[in-house]
């Protein structure tokens, strides 16, 4: 009983720092860059923002979560392999994010892609989830 | 003079019975295993209190105290290799323990609540370790806490509350940190001294340790405690610390570049004594690899005892000479039937285009493989080879722990880049 009302204790001490730590809801916009400086079929590291933005074939922009969502390593781009591999277990992910290598259950994570006046700007607070890729994911000009 | 030493060999009587079997005195029956942790232990409640004076706990200045134990604290260096090397060779210590208890029959009747809080001091310790291994801030801690607790994640229902609340939020920062160094340094060693005495109270009321059954007529050959159990457990123990001594000189602690959150190290393993359980997720689906797999195995751990029969004739090795014979092949089929898995599904995994329903594929598949597999050898073993129930259980409790052992050595040294099979 007691053991039990401890922990129960413990517990809600634990989940009080969550609760304190859980960052606030506001917009953080990044600013990647005007429209022309990426080519198609290129992705470019946005470290300010730490995520990736795709720019696919079309011209169309991703941005990409940079967290593996297998278990949480940031994943690199490999420029000669032409896709993400990560250093942890091994999944790969293409341009556009998808799994082309188990164990990751699931592609990359995106971010809202915006692009005002030819400028290319990325919503980091929102972090949307996704089953397979979709071309309608993608921000075109 | 005479007063304290009295004194003394009372404190002693209060842990030892005043006699014990001359039996059990003998080194082949437990390798002193059980001690030599206890041992250990001691070694790292010291060490660890030394480093508390050093130490601080928060994200700028973690990894830069560790620098300053270190480089600057006399003996600093050698005091962290001291906790280190005591930390890993408990891992070894306690395993090899539960191995000798298994194969020594050592969980039947009178020993089976002994067995659990065993295996809940065992869960502890790979805690503490675990939790020790974020505190330096170091590239190695920082993406072997990201991955493990992501691993929480995958747990159906209460998985992101869990991974939230050991992270103390989202991500792994100055709460997690915190979190981290609060059940490192109180919770864990408050709840290992506990149950340790525990253990070693259960052991002295199950009669010590486990002999070979005699015929009760003849009057057990009993020796005083104090000096002859007392000596040789003083030459065991201060053999052992200044092997931990010397190795701590001769073999650093890692220590890598300040942690980075936007770099994962390539390849980022885990802990050597998780590496068994890395390469179960390289080869299945998360849930599988993370939750029930290592659930089947901790329940099947927990209930052994309280199956009959399934004890081994106590103080005799293996059972018998047969069951050394089943353990010899049982390592044997173990080690190539894993190795041979590994490959097998390294191929698969590379020549295959990605499958989409891994949940099926990588997860339930392989589970029920497994588990005819397993229902397939017990009956094998029991109905046609005529072994009794409790050899069947040491072959699978010797079975578990090869696999483990393989599937480490596999992640230790022949894990590269990206965590593809090579070369060491």
């Amino acid at each position: 009983m007691a053991a039990a009302e401890f922990g129960w204790l413990g517990l809600s001490f634990m989940n009080s720092r969550k609760e304190r730590n859980r960052p606030a809801k506001t917009e953080s916009i990044v600013t990647a860059g005007s429209v022309e400086r990426f080519t198609p079929g290129t992705v470019t590291a946005v470290p300010v923002g730490q995520f990736y933005l795709a720019c696919l074939g079309d011209g169309s922009f991703l941005a990409l979560s940079r967290t593996c969502t297998h278990l949480g390593c940031s994943v690199p781009w490999d420029e000669e392999k032409n896709k993400f591999v990560c250093p942890c277990h091994g999944s790969t992910f293409s341009l556009t994010g998808e799994v082309l290598t188990a164990p990751a259950p699931r592609p990359l994570d995106t971010y809202p892609v915006r692009i005002e006046n030819g400028i290319v700007k990325v919503d980091t607070s929102v972090t949307q989830k996704r089953e397979r890729f979709e071309p309608a994911q993608a921000t075109r000009i | 003079m005479k007063q304290s030493r009295r004194s003394i060999t009372d404190l002693i009587l209060h842990l030892h019975p005043h006699t014990v079997p001359r039996e059990t005195l003998r080194v082949s029956l437990s390798w002193g295993l059980g001690g030599m942790a206890a041992v250990l232990v001691g070694l790292l409640f010291l060490t660890g209190i030394l480093q508390l004076f050093v130490y601080q706990s928060s994200v700028h200045q973690a990894y830069a105290s560790v620098l300053i134990l270190t480089r600057e604290v006399p003996f600093g260096l050698w005091v962290r290799n001291i906790h280190h090397w005591s930390a890993n060779l408990l891992v070894v210590a306690a395993v090899l323990h539960l191995l000798r208890v298994a194969l020594t029959g050592a969980f039947g009747q009178g020993r089976r609540l002994n067995w659990v809080v065993g295996l809940f001091l065992l869960f502890l310790l790979l805690s503490a370790n675990f939790t020790g291994y974020l505190l330096p801030w170091d590239q190695l801690a920082y993406w072997a806490v990201t991955i493990c607790t992501s691993m929480l994640g995958y747990i159906p229902i209460c998985g992101p509350w869990l991974l939230e609340l050991f992270r103390g939020g989202s991500e792994i920062g100055g709460p997690t940190l915190a979190n981290f160094f609060v059940l490192h340094v109180a919770f864990i060693p408050g709840s290992l001294f506990v149950l340790m005495l525990w253990h070693f109270w259960l052991v002295r009321r199950a009669g010590g340790l486990v002999q070979v059954k005699k015929d009760e007529q003849v009057p057990v050959d009993r020796v005083p405690t104090v000096p002859d159990l007392v000596v040789r457990e003083a030459a065991f123990g201060l053999l052992l610390i200044a092997f931990v001594l010397i190795l701590a000189i001769v073999w650093d602690a890692p220590l890598l570049e300040q942690a980075n959150p936007g770099m994962s190290p390539n390849p980022a393993k885990a802990p050597w004594y998780f590496l068994g359980f890395q390469e179960l997720l390289l080869h299945l689906h998360p849930v599988f690899a993370t939750l029930v797999w290592p659930l089947m195995g901790a329940l099947a751990f927990l209930c052994v005892p309280f199956w009959a029969d399934s004890s081994l004739p106590t103080g005799v090795w293996f059972g018998s000479a047969r069951g050394r014979t089943l353990a010899v092949w049982t390592s044997a089929v173990g080690a190539g039937a894993t190795l041979a898995l590994v490959l097998t599904d390294n191929l698969l995994l590379q020549s295959a285009a990605p499958v989409s329903n891994t949940l099926m594929t990588r997860g339930l598949l392989p589970t029920g493989l497994l588990i005819a597999l397993l229902a397939g050898l017990y009956f094998l073993l029991v109905r046609k080879l005529k072994y009794t129930r409790a050899e069947t259980v040491m072959a699978g409790i010797i079975l578990t722990l090869v696999v483990l052992t393989a599937c480490t050595i596999i992640g230790v040294w022949f894990r590269g880049p990206e965590m593809h099979l090579s070369w060491p």
